[in-house]
């Protein structure tokens, strides 16, 4: 309607108003590459999840690889989306955090535009349009797959979320797991998943599938005593989203690395 | 042949100000008010869900009075405008001086060239860090900016409103104390009976997102 110059205030009609991506587009500012062939960046490896008690539980390694190469040892995998989701990611690791920084953008920006949280399953599936419009650039090899849970405030229960390459979203009863270690991280949770886990006990079992992966999956960092850098682990229940400390996943670390 | 009426620009420009004056002086006034640890923001809104109150930013509020379509359209605006930069640049780089210059620009731009002006006051508030200043910039409809210190009011009883805050203001309240004053100064001017409350705080204790929206027993209880 009205553009009072170029750093003025511009207000579209034409964009769905509470769309952040949308916004993007329409300036031509979303991230869009067209690359022939393969690349080889950086990859995020093993995160998990899975429902205890209070709600759900998120952890993540550390590691990024390039082919056979450490890429780096300090990555943040699991991050906040709101203050009662969490999200984590695997695959090409400079596009997932970009996704990831986007998603939060998208949520707060719903959030105050119409004064209302989006429901959980309205940022499951908004995430799934996210993952699916990155498909093109999966097929160069620079996929990304994120892993999402949170507390559904309506239902009152730890609710996750998987996803694959093309988008597809699915729902997990008890837990999941992605990235180059998922599968041994699923075989662990398999065994070793009970119901109605109070913090402790699901900080305990995240680590010990998290260890238990590293010893099989090279890509995967298990915790680094001597380094000081140990896998990032978050909650979401009633309460909301919460970082665990890093003493207590310091100290739970060493006592299920000297089990093992 | 006819010739076009002449209408002098003193003239278009005062009719439209009495105009949108009149606009605004039919709505409720919403005021600013520092307290210890933040901003303290308050009017009557009978209405429980369509707000003149609004998160902007990580520490940044709105407030509108007027016409709620015109002022709704500077809200949706400046989000946008605050999420985009911090997207692109970093969230300390989205700041409220920025903002209400743009919010200067469109209404001066609305006044002078559109067919009506937009009948609105709007106020864009931002807390300072620990033992940095707040500020709060009111923007009229005709686009002129001012900042203003520790109170601030917007609408059509704003006049009579500030010489009753400024002398109950006290530096350091707290929230509690601020809502009294604030409550009493806004229920005076509005001759005694108030049809609802609506009111919001940023407060630096809450963390990045400063922003939070009192209820309704909250300010009652005040």
């Amino acid at each position: 309607m009205t553009d009072a110059g170029g750093d003025g205030l511009v207000l579209e009609a034409g964009v769905p108003a509470s769309s952040f991506g949308a916004l993007l587009r329409a300036r031509g500012l979303d991230p869009r590459w067209e690359t022939e062939g393969e690349i080889d960046a950086p990859e995020g490896t093993t995160v998990l999840a899975f429902r205890f008690g209070e709600g759900v539980i998120m952890a993540g390694d550390r590691r990024a690889t390039s082919g056979s190469y450490v890429a780096h040892r300090s990555v943040q995998k699991v991050y906040s989306a709101d203050s009662y989701s969490a999200v984590a990611i695997s695959g090409t690791a400079g596009i997932a955090i970009e996704l990831v920084k986007l998603f939060q953008t998208e949520l707060e920006h719903y959030e105050k535009i119409e004064g209302r949280r989006l429901s959980l399953s309205g940022k499951a599936n908004h995430l799934a349009s996210m993952v699916r419009r990155h498909l093109p650039m999966a097929f160069q090899g620079l996929g990304v797959i994120p892993l999402f849970c949170g507390y559904d405030e309506q239902l009152e229960e730890g609710r996750l979320y998987s996803y694959d390459v093309v988008g597809g979203s699915y729902e997990e009863t008890d837990y999941a797991a992605t990235g180059s270690g998922g599968r041994d991280a699923r075989l662990y949770l398999r065994t070793k998943f009970t119901d109605g886990l109070d913090e402790r006990g699901a900080l305990e079992l995240a680590l010990e599938a998290l260890v238990a992966v590293a010893e099989e999956d090279t890509a995967t960092g298990g915790p680094d005593l001597k380094r000081g850098i140990y896998p990032n682990i978050v909650t979401v229940s009633s309460q909301g989203y919460a970082e665990l400390p890093e003493e207590n996943i310091a100290e739970m670390a060493r006592t299920v690395m000297e089990r093992i | 042949m006819t010739l076009p009426f002449y209408v002098p620009p003193e003239q278009l420009m005062k009719d439209r100000a009495e105009y949108a004056r009149k606009g605004i002086a039919r709505g409720k006034s919403i005021v600013a008010v520092e307290f210890a640890d933040g901003v303290l923001m308050l009017g009557e809104n009978p209405s429980g869900t369509l707000q003149k109150i609004s998160e902007i930013y990580d520490r940044i509020a709105f407030a509108g009075v007027g016409k709620y379509t015109e002022f709704e359209q500077l809200r949706v605006g400046g989000i946008r405008r605050a999420d985009l930069t911090g997207y692109a640049y970093s969230r300390s780089d989205v700041t409220a001086k920025s903002l209400a210059n743009a919010y200067a620009q469109t209404l001066g731009h609305v006044f002078t060239q559109e067919v009506k002006p937009f009948e609105v006051e709007v106020m864009v508030v931002e807390i300072g860090y620990e033992d940095e200043q707040s500020h709060i910039y009111r923007v009229t409809y005709d686009g002129t900016l001012y900042e203003e210190q520790r109170v601030s009011a917007i609408g059509g009883s704003a006049d009579e409103l500030l010489p009753l805050l400024n002398s109950a203001y006290r530096e350091g309240a707290s929230l509690q104390d601020a809502l009294g004053w604030t409550k009493s100064a806004c229920t005076s001017v509005a001759g005694g009976t108030v049809t609802g409350w609506e009111g919001a705080v940023l407060d630096r204790t809450l963390g990045r997102r400063a922003f939070r929206r009192l209820s309704v027993e909250e300010i009652a209880a005040a």
